[in-house]
């Protein structure tokens, strides 16, 4: 966490090309940052998750106490979820600096961040049901480090950057597209919550957590 | 029937980890799991504790299938598992309070119990440390106390002493008979002075087939039809003399003076040795008879025929 806020602080309001260098009130050099940020620390919040507990064995106290496999998976994204939920609540504050700082004649578009802060918390959502997928296919910790900002990169980045090759334009682009989170995530941070966006990120977090129970259940095979 | 068996196997991929195994074991009867590493009695608990499923067969908790009641099978069961795998980055209240409510006990027992166990396992000196920072000795207990935490019928203990200095050993075991006066035990062990000291009952398992079950004693004496003689005598005797009396089927020379002998009928042969001795003028200094041990008894089941 601390060095989540070091990086932005020294991004957005410190180094070349911050929010205060571009005499507009917005928030846009923070949204984004923030996800290539989030690519790299949510993985490494979630990567003990289940690559530590097989490592040492206590996966084996886990799951014979009487509780089922899938309310494991759901307990530990929740505790991963708390992390970041608590990582979030902090960056608000900048949208509170930014109002107070910009003249009253040009006001900070409120519609449009408040969207970005929604699909920012849902991307976060995503990122960590993905770290720990990541985290219970393997019980190296580095191993799910790497396997999760792979995925994440793939899920967020990389369905974008595909889309935009020659051989898809014109037929296929929208749709590889969104596949991806960036669509979507850009899509909310227009300031309109779609439900159509809602429902991809929660069908995203669910798969993800079903891999995750399905790869915890694969001693039994 | 606390637990009961019947017909478990459990393949990995073409290796067959159990094969086939039955038993049943009684209410508070503690039963020893014997057997070489490898033979199939981590594979049994887990399957009993139902983290992994069997491949073939049934088996039953308290009359609770293992794999259609799991949840219930693993509400009636504390489980230790192997090399005892703790949270070690908590302290041990901490991780016995976590063991409790993921066991559902009511958040106004929890303190109560937990600071039972702690009393029963011997834990108080060392209640407000790390688990990373106990000893081996203790960290052990602190698993055992996390299989207590929820009073369980069934207690499966794999290997709870393995890694324990002498004093730690006695400590434990001591524990286990303790325990074992309330609930069905069932513990894996490969040390066979423990079967004797602790259980009522002993399974020999090897290659995933059980070869033995019975009392400890009793596993003595089936096995012990052939009687060893210890002999010592004053003055020098031929091997061959020895050979000559009747019930003795061989004899082993120590030194000159100093035999051991192979027969069938350990009271004849002693009885025999007397008279020779008497007969021959040469005075008798040692007979001793020696009872095979259960050493000696599991390593002639698990050698490989």
């Amino acid at each position: 966490m601390a060095v989540f806020f070091i990086v932005l602080a020294l991004n957005l309001f410190i180094f070349q090309g911050n929010i205060l260098d571009s005499n507009y009130a917005t928030l846009n050099t923070f949204f984004t940052l923030t996800p290539w940020i989030l690519l790299f620390l949510i993985p490494a919040i979630t990567m003990r998750t289940f690559a530590d507990e097989k490592q040492t064995g206590t996966i084996e106290f886990l799951t014979t106490k009487p509780v089922t496999d899938l309310q494991i998976v759901i307990g530990k994204y929740l505790a991963a979820l708390f992390l970041w939920t608590f990582t979030f609540i902090p960056t608000l504050i900048y949208f509170i600096a930014v109002k107070k700082l910009s003249l009253s004649e040009a006001p900070i578009d409120s519609g449009a961040t408040y969207g970005s802060y929604i699909g920012l918390y849902f991307l976060g959502a995503v990122f960590v049901a993905i770290g720990i997928f990541a985290s219970s296919v393997t019980n190296n910790q580095i191993v799910a480090f790497l396997v999760g900002v792979f995925l994440c990169y793939l899920m967020y980045d990389a369905f974008f950057r595909i889309s935009s090759l020659a051989i898809f334009q014109g037929q296929l682009d929208y749709f590889i597209q969104s596949i991806g989170l960036n669509a979507h995530y850009d899509s909310i941070s227009r300031g309109v919550v779609d439900t159509r966006d809602i429902i991809y990120f929660l069908s995203v977090i669910s798969l993800f957590i079903i891999g995750t129970r399905t790869a915890l259940e694969s001693r039994k095979w | 029937m606390a637990v009961s068996v019947r017909n478990l196997s459990k393949n990995y991929n073409h290796q067959k980890a159990v094969d086939n195994i039955s038993f049943e074991v009684k209410k508070g009867e503690i039963l020893g799991f014997l057997g070489p590493n490898g033979a199939g009695k981590s594979t049994t608990m887990k399957m009993l504790t139902c983290y992994i499923p069997p491949s073939k067969g049934t088996a039953s908790v308290s009359g609770l299938d293992i794999v259609q009641h799991a949840l219930e099978v693993r509400r009636k069961i504390g489980y230790l598992p192997e090399n005892n795998p703790l949270y070690y980055d908590m302290y041990v209240k901490e991780f016995l309070d976590f063991a409790a409510r993921i066991n559902n006990i009511t958040s106004v027992a929890i303190d109560k119990r937990v600071k039972e166990v702690i009393d029963l396992v011997g834990l108080n000196i060392e209640q407000h440390k790390k688990i990373g920072q106990l000893s081996k000795g203790y960290k052990q207990r602190v698993g055992i106390a996390q299989a207590l935490i929820h009073n369980p019928e069934v207690l499966i203990l794999d290997e709870p002493t393995s890694g324990l200095d002498p004093n730690q050993l006695s400590d434990i075991r001591n524990l286990i008979k303790e325990l074992g006066k309330e609930k069905t035990i069932l513990f894996s062990t490969h040390i066979m002075q423990e079967v004797q000291a602790v259980c009522n009952r002993v399974i020999i398992i090897n290659k995933g087939k059980i070869v033995a079950d019975d009392q400890p004693d009793n596993l003595q004496n089936v096995l012990n039809n052939e009687a060893l003689v210890e002999v010592e005598f004053l003055r020098e005797v031929a091997k061959e003399t020895l050979q000559n009396i009747s019930n003795i089927q061989q004899v082993n020379a120590l030194s000159a003076t100093h035999f051991i002998l192979h027969g069938k009928d350990s009271l004849q042969i002693r009885k025999a040795i007397f008279d020779f001795a008497v007969s021959n003028n040469n005075p008798l200094l040692t007979v001793k008879q020696e009872t095979k041990s259960l050493e000696a008894i599991f390593h002639q089941l698990t050698q490989q025929k």
